[in-house]
């Protein structure tokens, strides 16, 4: 899943403090299994705008929606009957969340109130690590199912470095080494020959290097 | 604001705080009138949205009192209950609050003299705070209305 986090407070009042009508709007993808902008924090922050209006002593209208899906051209359509009631928007979805909206609803300025952070998995409640970064060539096939370019700190196709350390990475002792996990997982499988074999310099034209990337369907498309 | 009198929400697990202000009463131990509570089944339900709505409508003051720790009739909502007191004292510390308006009180069922003396403490302890800054500004805005 995308993974995000809220944004300071003070940033967020900064953003909002010339509005007196605010729509703000949750996801309830990604952000509500990350517990960054589902339906409850949209509920918290709604009230802890609401309660730093009331110290100032003046009232603001925050009208609190979430949507299932902030990514999704057909779901952001909803907003439609909010959006003249509203003088900006507030999003608690990702980053490709906001965009959806600002894209659709040019005439309304649209603020992100979270920081998209990575693609990971959940480690345990309440812990996310990154696990993915998209590089449009998955090479999980032949590293154990161990992913080098998320998970070593260099990215380095034919690791691991010098600075591998009891297992450990060298850029902190509570960073498991991507390497050392891709081979203790590769002997695990009595695949130790794929180690032996030397990658090549990978392509990074499709992990974007190449441009913003696209995933064109025709077959989907109408 | 000298004869200030606080309004306190006491969110109190059934199991222990809520039983312990039972036996406050039964024995007739004094605690103050300022302090209302909301009985839930544990302090583990207590959200934080719960905590913040009770500020947002003018509580000067809030706690949530759950069992000692360890010894939480549903394993370890006293913990969780811990750690939304934190997350909310820091949205309140963001937005330029004093924290000690919320606490986190732990008892046992059987302390009805901890329960009045924790309630005549707290609201000893918001009355020197003074009104929530919510408070403070409505009575400011009255005041120039009637000037
Ligand atoms: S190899 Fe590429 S696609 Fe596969 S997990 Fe790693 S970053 Fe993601
Ligand atoms: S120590 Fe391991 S994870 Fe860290 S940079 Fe070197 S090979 Fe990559």
């Amino acid at each position: 899943m995308i993974t995000a986090e809220q944004k300071p407070l003070k940033e967020i009042i900064e953003y909002i403090s010339p509005y007196d009508r605010i729509l703000l709007v949750g996801c309830n993808e990604c952000v509500t299994v990350c517990a960054a902008g589902g339906r409850k924090e949209v509920g918290l922050l709604a009230s802890a705008l609401n309660l730093n209006c009331l110290k100032q002593g003046r009232t603001i209208d925050i009208k609190e929606i979430t949507l299932e899906r902030q990514c999704d051209p057909e779901y952001v359509e909803e907003l439609v009957s909010e959006i003249d009631r509203a003088d900006a928007i507030l999003s608690m979805a990702c980053g490709c969340g906001v965009q959806t909206i600002a894209e659709r609803y040019k005439e309304k300025p649209v603020f992100p109130a979270v920081n998209t952070k990575f693609m990971g998995a959940s480690v345990s409640q309440g812990i996310w690590a990154e696990r993915c970064q998209g590089c449009g060539d998955c090479l999980l096939g032949i590293t154990g199912g161990i992913c080098p370019v998320a998970r070593c700190s260099k990215h380095l196709l034919n690791g691991p470095c010098g600075g591998t350390s009891n297992g450990m990475c060298e850029i902190d002792p509570d960073v498991d080494c991507a390497w050392r996990l891709i081979w203790e997982r590769l002997k695990a499988l009595g695949m130790e020959k794929r180690y032996e074999e030397i990658m090549e310099a990978k392509d990074w034209r499709p992990a974007g290097g190449g441009g913003p990337r696209k995933i064109v369907r025709e077959d989907l498309s109408l | 604001m000298e004869n200030f009198e606080p309004e306190i929400v006491a969110f109190c697990c059934h199991y222990c705080a809520y039983t312990a202000a039972d036996m406050a009463g039964s024995k007739h131990i004094y605690y103050p009138a300022n302090v209302k509570i909301i009985r839930v089944p544990c302090t583990g339900k207590v959200d934080t949205i719960h905590i913040m709505k009770a500020f947002e409508k003018g509580a000067d003051g809030v706690y949530v009192a759950g069992c000692l720790e360890g010894d939480c009739h549903f394993k370890n909502g006293n913990t969780r209950a811990k750690y939304r007191v934190e997350q909310v004292q820091n949205i309140l510390k963001d937005l330029g609050w004093e924290i000690e308006r919320l606490e986190m009180i732990n008892m046992s069922a059987g302390m009805g003299e901890r329960f009045a003396s924790t309630a005549l403490e707290f609201t000893k302890k918001i009355k020197q705070l003074g009104p929530s800054p919510i408070k403070i500004i409505n009575t400011e805005k009255h005041q120039q209305v009637a000037d």
